[in-house]
């Protein structure tokens, strides 16, 4: 999967610069929109992956989504700060300000992140055990209730900047830009999805040794 | 450089930068998990022996 990340990011950082058309009206700081928006959307999707092993956590008790649920949350983190962070510059170059307090979209992001950020706090304020899982598994099920707002407030919006790109027609974009923008999107995933499981794999191991290290000592 | 490409090459960085600091991040724990395994192994070692 790593490999595959890498391919398909380097392909879509390849495409977004030396292949899609230059935009008419942004120029040459239209090409951000290939990493800001994937990035935003795997945020999005790590938050919602983080809530689904969440509800499988309560729904079935096992423990081993609570580390899962986490890993997710902790990967909607890394990339929701990335969304904040691009978009930051990228209205700095097309609005002239590097923060609208008046944008909706950009509001609602960014209280879906400090929700987030917040989990943190919550999960490492509580002692370890089934009870800190289950509060903080119904946490992130709170936080995923934010991500349909911040998607549509943008369209419920009336005086806004930030442009749609997607509506009911479908992508208001040329072909080559949507290609573009779709091999990008794969690339972020995929990075995503390896990040989550050597994440993963990794707190799974600090979480055996752990175990083991208690055993050694009470034996 | 126009600004357009300074701040499309900021971004980029950016990005990059993030995902790098990331990698060190996890070869850094890979390595502490690392000496911990060898350390329990000794120590599981001596407890038999």
């Amino acid at each position: 999967m790593a490999v595959a990340a890498a391919v398909v990011l380097v392909a879509g950082v390849a495409l977004a610069l030396l292949w899609a058309p230059e935009d008419a009206d942004q120029g040459p700081s239209q090409r951000i929109f290939y990493v800001h928006v994937p990035i935003a959307l795997t945020a999005y999707a790590c938050f919602g992956w983080g809530a689904w092993k969440a509800l499988r956590l309560l729904w079935t008790g096992d423990q081993r989504y609570d580390l899962e649920s986490y890993t997710a949350v902790h990967m909607g983190t890394i990339f929701g700060t990335l969304t904040l962070v691009t978009g930051s510059i990228w209205a700095r170059t097309s609005w002239g300000v590097w923060w609208s307090w008046g944008e909706r979209q950009l509001v609602l992001f960014l209280i879906l992140f400090l929700f987030y950020a917040a989990y943190f706090m919550l999960r490492f304020s509580l002692p370890d055990g089934p009870g800190r899982a289950r509060i903080s598994a119904v946490y992130a099920l709170f936080g995923v209730v934010l991500i349909p707002i911040s998607f549509l407030a943008i369209r419920l919006a009336e005086n806004f900047i930030h442009p749609i790109v997607f509506t009911r027609d479908g992508p208001q974009m040329s072909g080559d830009m949507f290609f573009t923008f779709c091999v990008c999107l794969a690339g972020m995933v995929l990075l995503a999805g390896t990040l989550y499981l050597n994440e993963l794999a990794g707190k799974r191991l600090d979480l055996r040794l752990r175990e083991l290290r208690e055993a050694l000592e009470l034996g | 450089m126009s600004s357009g490409e300074k701040y499309l090459a900021a971004v980029y960085l950016v990005v990059l930068a993030t995902v790098l600091v990331y990698v060190a991040i996890i070869s850094a724990k890979l390595a502490r998990l690392e000496r911990e395994v060898t350390a329990l192994a000794e120590r599981a070692r001596e407890t038999r022996g």
